[in-house]
C-alpha cells in the first residue's frame, strides 16, 4: 500500500512512489497538463491517515479521474466506489476539501491550481476502507419507510395521473441515492447517538414523495405518513438548515419541497386545531 | 492541517480529529448573517423601546403600526384604535410587534439564519457544531417553531393594516388627498415587498394547496399554489428586503419627526 506510514497523527505523508511523477492517462484535454496535490484518506476508519500524492491533472478532468490516476500509477489497492462517472449512479460519493460532492461531478476547474485537494470519505458512514463507506444505514432507514400502497380496484397499467399532480413527487424521484445529504446532515454527522431515531432527509423526503403521491392508498390502509415522518421517523430532529439541499447533485429541493411541506402536514395533523377538527368532520360526512 | 484521532469519534468512522476540512471562507455567510440581524435587532429595539417620534403626518411608522395603546400619538384617519388603556406603561410598539416579531423568529429562512449564525448548528454545511447532543424541533422552546401558521395569518392582517398606511401616503401635511412624497414612495416599495414576504412564507404555501394531494381537483387553489410557490424560491431575499425596507421607513418618519430632513413633495 501506498499509506505505508506510521504517522500516528493520521497526518499527510511522503510516500515515495506518490511523489514520483504520474501521468497515467491521455490528457484529457488540449493543453498541458498542471500538477495537482491530493491527500487521500487511506486506510480504515480508526487507524486510516491522509497521504499525500501528486499526479498529473488535464483540462476538463474531474476529481475521480485524478482519483483513477492515482490507483493506476501510484497506489493500485486505493478502494474507490464508482460506476457511471457521469452523476447519475450516486456511487462515487466522499468529500472534497471538507464538502460532500461527488467525485465524478467535481471538475478540476473549480479549483485554484495550487490548491491541495483532500479527499475524504463519507464522514457520517463507516469506513470500508479508503474512500469506501458503509452505507448499510440508509438501507436500513428505506425499509422503515412503508411502500407506496396501490389503490384498491385499479390494477397494474391502470393507473391515470394528471401531469400537475404527479410533478411534485416526480421531483423527488430524481434521487440518485449518492446519500450526500445523509452525510451532510447535521443531526447525524454531528451526534451518531442519532441515527437510531432520525431517517434523514433522503427518507423523509421518501416519504413526503409518498404522502403527496396522488394514487397511496396509504390513508385507507390506516397509515398517516405525515404523522410517522414525524413520530417514527425524527422529522422535528430536522432544523432546516439546508446543507441537504445545498448538496444535493441533481438540485432537488429537498428542503422547501419535501421537508418544509412534510413539517406543514405534521403540524395539521398535531398543532392545528382547525385543520384537525376540519378533517374530522369532512370524515366523518364521508363515513355517513 | 488538524488530524489527529478524534477523541469521540465512533471507532469505524474516518477518526478525522479537525471539526472540518473546508478550506474556503465558510464563516462569511454566518458572521454577515449575525451581524447583520444584530443590527436591525438593536436598531428596532431602540426605536421600539423610545415611544417617540413614530409619527410625522402623513406618515407612520410600521413598527408602531397598527397603535393600539390610549398613548398613542393622534393620527387623523390613522390605524390607532385604543384597545389597550393608559395602564399600558410601555412604548405601544411593544403590543404590535410581538406578531411581525413572532412570524420572523419562526419564519423557516429566519430559522436557518439563526440556526447557523447563533447557535451554530451547524455554522456551515460540514462544519461540525459544538453542541454535546442535539435535540431539534422536538422540544420546548424550539418546538414553538411549530406555530409559525398562526403569526403568519397575524401578520397578513398586520400587512392590511400597513396597505392602508400607504394608502393614507397620498396625503400632505395638511391631509388632504391627493399628493405624493418621496415617502409615499418609499411606503409603497416597503408594503411590495412586505406582502412578497409575507405571501413567499412556507405556511402560506401550505395553506394555498400544499394540503392536497390531487391538484386537477382544485385548480384554483393549484394555480395559487403555483404563483406562491414561485415566490417561495426567493423567501430568503424577500425577508431580507422587506427587513431592510421596514427599517428605512421607520428610520424616514424618524427623521421627519425630529425635524432633520423635511419630505419632498412629488406632487
Amino acid at each position: 500500500m501506498s499509506d505505508s506510514t506510521d504517522d500516528p497523527t493520521g497526518g499527510p505523508t511522503d510516500d515515495p512512489r506518490a511523489e514520483a511523477t504520474a501521468d497515467g492517462g491521455t490528457g484529457a484535454g488540449a493543453g498541458p497538463p498542471r500538477r495537482a496535490r491530493l491527500r487521500i484518506w487511506r486506510g480504515d476508519g480508526p487507524s486510516g491517515r491522509l497521504t499525500d500524492y501528486t499526479v498529473d491533472a488535464h483540462e476538463g478532468e474531474v476529481v475521480l479521474d485524478l482519483i483513477h490516476r492515482v490507483q493506476a500509477t501510484l497506489a493500485p489497492d486505493l478502494a474507490v466506489r464508482w460506476n457511471c462517472k457521469a452523476g447519475k449512479c450516486g456511487s462515487c460519493s466522499a468529500e472534497i476539501n471538507g464538502r460532500p460532492r461527488l467525485l465524478c461531478m467535481t471538475r478540476m476547474s473549480l479549483f485554484a491550481p495550487d490548491e491541495v485537494l483532500t479527499v475524504t470519505p463519507m464522514r457520517t458512514f463507516p469506513v470500508i476502507r479508503d474512500l469506501v463507506t458503509d452505507v448499510g444505514f440508509n438501507y436500513a432507514k428505506a425499509r422503515e419507510i412503508p411502500a407506496f400502497v396501490p389503490p384498491r380496484g385499479l390494477g397494474p397499467g391502470e393507473y391515470r395521473m394528471s401531469q400537475e399532480d404527479v410533478a411534485r413527487s416526480q421531483e423527488f424521484r430524481k434521487c440518485i441515492e449518492c446519500f450526500l445529504c445523509q452525510d451532510v446532515c447535521h443531526v447525524v454527522r454531528d451526534h451518531e447517538e442519532n441515527k437510531e431515531s432520525f431517517a434523514g432527509p433522503r427518507f423523509l423526503m421518501r416519504a413526503a414523495e409518498l404522502d403527496t403521491h396522488p394514487l397511496d392508498a396509504a390513508g385507507e390502509r390506516g397509515l398517516d405518513r405525515a404523522r410517522d415522518a414525524q413520530k417514527e421517523h425524527g422529522l422535528g430532529f430536522c432544523n432546516i438548515t439546508k446543507c441537504c439541499t445545498e448538496v444535493c447533485p441533481e438540485s432537488i429541493r429537498i428542503t422547501d419541497n419535501a421537508l418544509i411541506p412534510l413539517k406543514e402536514r405534521a403540524v395539521d395533523r398535531a398543532y392545528d386545531p382547525l385543520v384537525w377538527l376540519g378533517s374530522r368532520i369532512r370524515r366523518r360526512r364521508r363515513d355517513d | 492541517m488538524a488530524t489527529e484521532t478524534a477523541p469521540n469519534a465512533p471507532a469505524s468512522r474516518a477518526a478525522i480529529g479537525a471539526r472540518h476540512l473546508r478550506t474556503d471562507r465558510w464563516w462569511l455567510a454566518p458572521a454577515a448573517t449575525a451581524l447583520a440581524l444584530l443590527t436591525f435587532i438593536g436598531y428596532a429595539s431602540w426605536r421600539a423601546f423610545s415611544d417617540a417620534d413614530y409619527y410625522a403626518a402623513p406618515y407612520v411608522s410600521p413598527f408602531y403600526s397598527p397603535c393600539l395603546a390610549e398613548a398613542c400619538e393622534p393620527m387623523r384617519g390613522g390605524p390607532n384604535w385604543a384597545l389597550v388603556g393608559e395602564w399600558w406603561p410601555l412604548s405601544p410598539a411593544l403590543v404590535i410587534l410581538v406578531f411581525p416579531l413572532g412570524f420572523r423568529m419562526t419564519c423557516y429562512y429566519y430559522r436557518k439564519a439563526y440556526y447557523r449564525s447563533f447557535w451554530a448548528s451547524p455554522p456551515a454545511c460540514g462544519v461540525a457544531e459544538p453542541h454535546r447532543s442535539y435535540s431539534g424541533e422536538r422540544r420546548f422552546p424550539l418546538i414553538l417553531n411549530n406555530a409559525h401558521r398562526y403569526f403568519f395569518y397575524a401578520s397578513a392582517v398586520i400587512a392590511c393594516v400597513l396597505t392602508y398606511d400607504t394608502v393614507l401616503g397620498f396625503r400632505d401635511e395638511e391631509y388632504a388627498w391627493g399628493h405624493m412624497g418621496v415617502g409615499t414612495l418609499l411606503f409603497l416599495v416597503n408594503i411590495v415587498l412586505v406582502w412578497a414576504y409575507t405571501l413567499s412564507c412556507h405556511s402560506c404555501r401550505h395553506a394555498m394547496g400544499g394540503r392536497l394531494r390531487n391538484f386537477s381537483r382544485h385548480p384554483v387553489r393549484y394555480r395559487l399554489w403555483t404563483w406562491v410557490s414561485r415566490l417561495t424560491g426567493r423567501h430568503m431575499a424577500l425577508a431580507w428586503a422587506s427587513l431592510i425596507s421596514l427599517g428605512l421607513c421607520d428610520l424616514y418618519v424618524y427623521l421627519l419627526a425630529t425635524d432633520v430632513i423635511s419630505d419632498p413633495r412629488l406632487f
